[in-house]
């Protein structure tokens, strides 16, 4: 008996011992014959000799759903894609769009056609040429309900585009076309300023037609996956690590000085913090948020608060009593004090909200957007407070009343302690008891669309520089109005800065549409984004477009 | 060979009547568990044990109320300070007194654990000691429905839980997190009973019992359970910080109970970004004080086992 | 005996056709739904995209979908990733994990019943306090707080020690050690209180008194007897272990199974939690067969019965 017990024990014990001999791998590896040696270990001390390549390391967030541009649907993808993909134009280092595939571009008079003509010395990373072909194909492709696409909104401003893809028109109704090999003819819907920056957003990125269509799976190997951009893909081992070299083909290829870029796929924020303070880590974002804190309060020349064009706010719910009274939102906004939430509680260089739209945003004149609408929400405990019992009364509701009605966030240590200030707050200043619930992100979206919230967190970062990016969210019929909010003149302001050529008009528009938003209140801002993040003192060149992460294309290391 | 003995009568005489009762027991009487708590106090270590569970209730009942703070006021300017005269254990990122903080959190992981195992006992015990004396058949189906239970993510279970039970406003109670814990946690329990019973019930005395005629529940009852509380015990004592565990986990998962309210686990966890910028005290005073609950808990088992058991008394 | 397993294994089937049935009734029955966005997406195409997952289909029609999926073996396509099937995941994460998992088992196995026996046989003496009061640190701090601080206090001074992440057998070891404390304390406390159970047990007295030296007694005596209840709790520890921790894999950064289940919680990717699920299942379901083998090999009495009925 004693010895099958043992023979039971030793089993394990060799089993164990069997695989320590060799530790199984995240994925299957994919490396080019040009790899240098160097980027062979995530945690080489960053003591390298100059004559081996120009790693950046880095960490992205968590693992890419894919990288295809179009089945793209987040910030973990995007840093991805936005290195190894360009569009038919491009955010300069100056913060400028520039053209990036394309050479030129023309509008006609009306503002519905664009003609772009491409580069001539554009490639893919396996030779092909970049052809306004591939682009047709990219964007057809995008807005295919098969696919079904995330973000083919994002091409709802063709013509067409909105057709084909809700099911109601054909694929050959969609306005772009390629002329010939290198001109691309788009029509739109109507006037859309924003159409040329929107081609710098990653859904429109072309991909390479003839591999698409041979490969249904290009885009889930290194091995078969072809971009256009200033990198290439050379390594994914999944949920672990994502490798890109610099891609020889880009016309632009003398001016990136890095070799590469490794990307961890890390999700823990104190974890890859430790990384980076390790040495293991050359750049990162984000960081935790008691790290930036102390990084500004010592004026740490690592940290940078890099600009962000993003509003973070609470919906209140207009279909639920008592927020469907103006009074009770208006004293609930008055009485938060969003520059104490941002000085002591968000900590990372946010700016307190003043509206809806955030600063950064250039106006019809290329002045600053908020210059001109100036601070819409102000902090009034009195005068909130008196407000906020009127709206109550006639409500018919009492203080008491407040002990059912909850704030729901999504799971998150940042979003909890900004959501219990925002219940201290209220609670000190109208003598209210909200309550507090956190749910799975996918649980808080569900429950804002189906109205079964009161106050809800919520975030919008704009998709490009325009500040109809936020102002359209409070259509009424936008699929992102959770507060329900409804007010026939907001629409009809909202039209016309979406249609109207006129740049004037336009911002006229919305501009008076702010201010009746926040005159109505259907949502509380809360505060303005921003993105710190941190990188070592040898790195140059990062720069950040208000609407991505960092980019590193021009990035250098400088040991 | 005269090797005859002369017995006279007179060389016997009777036992004075004050001598003559066999049946007196000559040892004070003793109650089990007033023995059992004799033997416990004589295990010092156990006793400091046991002393540290009763400071630690009593502080979670009085701590919360000794300086004058409350678990949810904040105050802006006083934020992340380190322990002072003022602030026993600090402050924490809005400002809050950890102290009160901390023993309004213990209060919660103690109800938690202590409840959750009890529960866990209960359960465990019954099922596993059915299983374990009844006939193969009923065993093997009553095992295979433990496993169902047990295999059922946890998780899934938590969140299922906490929608289905959570009314309006209070997120997840105290009420469903020990619900979702003890839900599946009691397998173990139950697989542990049943391990030993299966090994106790063929022993000598439950045979004798049972060709004695004595049934079935009667034997679980008297020989069986008595016989198997000393790893039952220990098993207990790790449920509680099992559970005081699995409710930290929870928090750090974000599914624990209901900001502002705390538990030690959840202070941990929002203490643990602290560490990495120069508050330690965050996360390090919490994390004291669940290992002091779990010291204490573990070696009032030990003592309570060596205590309970027969075949250990001298 | 070939009866018994027989049956024993007709018996599994029907506990993961259990789990397998509760586990789709139950997830579905959760809020939320992994298609919903923050944003701008309009209704056709989140009802294109359920459309595709088959998710507009009635209940128990996509129940029966999915069986019969199942049965040839594939755990359908994950909902959030476009890039890996669950097979793929699963295949990808489970070595990580497993491999992980048997590193900490290995660690708790080797160091756990010998503390607890040490403990056992110098009851109440310095060797008893100084394994219990290690098993009790073991068991007395939270697994994410003690990577954290693992990270901090080891990974960070000692320069061979990377801070997380995977790929070296030097990346398995502090992951391991955090893994590995709370089963070695498990076994450690087990251990002792059975050890000392049987050190009071008649045939041992009786062993001892036939004059067999002290060393034989506890190694054929004692401790064989004594380690039991362990076995009995290694089933579940085991596979525990071997899915993974998915605390201890998200603060080290660890590409592991663990990581993949709360994930797939968070996102609703369902057939990711199903895959995750059943695959725990079949595995805990082995184990605690093995388990009921290994139970018969070990203790005389039960096999007796056990073919004596």
């Amino acid at each position: 008996m004693k010895r099958s017990f043992i023979v039971i024990m030793s089993l394990l014990l060799v089993i164990a011992l069997l695989i320590t001999g060799c530790v199984p791998k995240g994925g299957d590896e994919v490396k080019e014959p040009t790899d240098t040696p160097s980027t062979d270990s995530s945690a080489t001390p960053p003591s390298e000799s100059k004559k081996e390549a120009k790693i950046l390391r880095t960490n992205n967030g968590s693992e890419p759903g894919s990288l295809d541009p179009a089945l793209a649907q987040g910030t973990h993808e995007s840093w991805v894609l936005d290195h190894t993909f360009e569009g038919l134009m491009k955010i300069d280092p100056d913060l400028k769009v520039v053209p990036g595939m394309a050479e030129e571009y023309m509008i006609s008079d009306d503002s519905l056609t664009y003609t772009f003509t491409l580069r001539d010395d554009i490639k893919w990373s396996n030779g092909d040429s970049v052809t306004a072909h591939d682009f047709e194909f990219a964007w057809k492709r995008a807005l295919d309900p098969e696919l079904a696409s995330d973000y083919a909104h994002q091409l709802y401003y063709i013509k067409g585009g909105e057709a084909y893809n809700t099911g109601e028109g054909t694929v050959d109704d969609v306005l772009v076309k390629a002329l010939d090999d290198k001109t691309l003819e788009v029509t739109l819907e109507a006037p859309t300023a924003y159409f040329l920056e929107l081609t710098a957003f990653y859904t429109l990125y072309p991909v390479n037609k003839k591999v698409v269509e041979s490969d249904p799976d290009w885009a889930k190997n290194a091995s078969t996956h072809v971009s256009n951009g200033p990198f290439t893909l050379t390594e994914w081992e999944h949920n672990a690590t994502i490798k890109i070299r610099k891609n020889e083909n880009y016309y632009d290829s003398a001016s990136v000085k890095l070799d590469g870029v490794d990307f961890d796929i890390i999700d823990d924020e104190n974890t890859t913090w430790q990384k980076y303070e390790g040495g293991d880590y050359d750049f990162l974002t984000p960081l935790p948020q008691a790290v930036v804190a102390q990084m500004k309060d010592n004026n740490n020349p690592e940290l940078i608060i890099g600009a962000e064009v993003g509003t973070y706010y609470y919906n209140l719910n207009s279909k639920v009593k008592p927020f469907n009274n103006i009074k009770v939102r208006r004293g609930l906004s008055m009485t938060l004090d969003r520059q104490t939430i941002v000085d002591k509680i968000a900590q990372g260089g946010q700016i307190a909200a003043e509206g809806v739209v955030p600063f950064g945003l250039p106006d019809e004149n290329g002045k600053e957007y908020r210059d001109a609408v100036g601070k819409l929400v102000e902090y009034n405990v009195e005068e909130g407070k008196k407000l906020f019992l009127e709206g109550l009364a006639e409500e018919g509701m009492k203080i008491e009343d407040f002990k059912n009605i909850v704030i729901l966030y999504n799971t998150s240590e940042a979003h909890k302690k900004i959501a219990q200030a925002a219940q201290e707050m209220w609670r000190v200043n109208l003598g209210i008891e909200i309550q507090l619930e956190n749910v799975d992100f996918q649980v808080k979206l569900d429950r804002e669309k189906a109205g079964d919230y009161h106050i809800s967190r919520a975030g919008w970062i704009g998709d490009y520089m325009d500040p109809i990016t936020f102002i359209e969210l409070w259509e009424s019929n936008s699929s992102f109005n959770d507060a329900k909010y409804n007010s026939p003149e907001y629409d009809q302001l909202v039209k016309i800065a979406k249609t109207s050529p006129d740049p004037n008009e336009r911002f006229d528009a919305m501009r008076k549409a702010e201010q009746i938003v926040m005159e109505d209140m259907p949502i509380v801002p809360v505060y303005f984004y921003t993105q710190p993040y941190a990188q070592k003192s040898y790195v140059t060149g990062v720069y950040k477009p208000l609407v991505n992460y960092p980019k590193l294309t021009y990035a250098d290391i400088n040991k | 060979m005269d090797n005859q003995i002369n017995l006279s009568k007179d060389m016997f005489r009777p036992v004075p009547h004050e001598d003559r009762n066999p049946e007196k027991i000559r040892r004070p009487s003793i109650k089990y568990w007033s023995d059992v708590w004799r033997r416990l106090r004589q295990n010092k270590l156990s006793m400091v044990g046991l002393t540290i569970i009763l400071l630690m209730i009593l502080m979670s009942i009085i701590g919360p109320l000794i300086n004058g703070y409350s678990y949810f006021e904040q105050d802006y300017s006083k934020i992340n300070l380190h322990p002072n005269a003022i602030h026993w254990f600090g402050t924490d990122e809005l400002g809050r007194d950890q102290f009160t903080r901390i023993w309004f959190g213990a209060r919660y992981s103690l109800i938690i654990g202590i409840l959750a195992a009890t529960i866990d006992f209960i359960i465990g015990i019954l099922y596993g000691g059915l299983s374990g004396i009844a006939t193969r058949k009923v065993d093997n189906i009553m095992m295979r429905i433990a496993e169902v239970i047990y295999s059922i993510p946890y998780l899934l279970i938590v969140i299922l839980l906490s929608v289905v039970f959570s009314s309006e406003g209070s997120g997840t109670s105290l009420f469903v997190l020990i619900l979702a814990m003890t839900l599946t946690d009691w397998v173990p329990m139950a697989i542990l009973v049943r391990g030993q019973v299966l090994q106790l019930k063929e022993s000598e005395y439950s045979l004798a019992a049972e060709s004695l005629g004595a049934t079935k529940p009667w034997i679980l009852r008297k020989h069986i359970i008595p016989n198997t509380l000393g790893p039952i015990l220990v098993n207990i004592t790790l449920t509680i910080p099992r559970a005081i565990f699995a409710e930290a986990t929870l928090s750090f998962l974000g599914l624990g109970l209901q900001a502002p309210k705390s538990s030690l686990g959840s202070l941990a966890n929002d203490g643990l970004a602290g560490l990495a910028v120069g508050n330690g005290y965050q996360i390090i005073i919490p994390a004291i004080f669940i290992s002091l609950i779990m010291f204490g808990f573990n070696v009032l088992g030990d003592g309570l086992r060596d205590a309970l058991d027969p075949r250990l008394r001298k | 005996m070939k009866k018994y397993l027989f049956k024993r294994i007709i018996m599994s089937a029907i506990t993961l056709w259990a789990i397998i049935t509760i586990t789709f009734f139950l997830m579905h029955s959760i809020p939320g739904n992994p298609f919903r966005k923050e944003g701008k997406m309009p209704q056709v195409v989140y009802e294109n995209l359920q459309k595709k997952y088959g998710l507009d289909k009635p209940l128990p029609e996509q129940y029966i979908i999915y069986l019969k999926n199942l049965l040839k073996g594939d755990f359908g396509d994950s909902m959030k990733s476009k890039v890996e099937t669950v097979n793929d995941m699963i295949r990808r994460g489970f070595p990580v994990s497993a491999y992980l998992g048997l590193e900490a088992l290995f660690i708790a196995l080797i160091f756990g019943p010998a503390l607890g026996a040490l403990a056992a046989l110098y009851q109440n003496k310095f060797p008893d306090y100084i394994s219990m009061i290690i098993a009790i640190i073991g068991i007395s701090v939270p697994s994410f707080i003690m990577g954290t601080i693992l990270i901090q206090f080891v990974a960070k001074n000692v320069s061979w020690i990377p801070i997380g992440g995977w790929g070296e057998f030097k990346h398995t070891f502090l992951p391991a050690v955090a893994l590995s404390l709370m089963p070695l304390a498990y076994m450690a406390r087990l251990m002792r209180s059975s050890m000392l159970e049987i050190l009071g047990q008649d045939y041992i007295k009786t062993a001892k008194s036939k004059g067999l030296s002290k060393s034989i007694v506890i190694l054929k005596h004692a401790i064989r007897n004594a380690v039991l209840p362990i076995i009995s709790v290694l089933g579940t520890l085991i596979s525990n272990l071997l899915v993974g921790s998915f605390v201890i894999e998200k603060i080290f950064g660890i590409p592991g199974l663990g990581k993949f289940f709360v994930q797939s919680i968070n996102n609703r990717d369902y057939t990711l939690i199903m895959g995750t699920t059943i695959f725990y299942a079949i595995i805990l379901i082995v184990l605690l067969l093995l388990v009921d083998i290994a139970y018969i090999f070990i203790d005389p009495r039960i096999r007796l019965t056990k073919e004596g009925r």
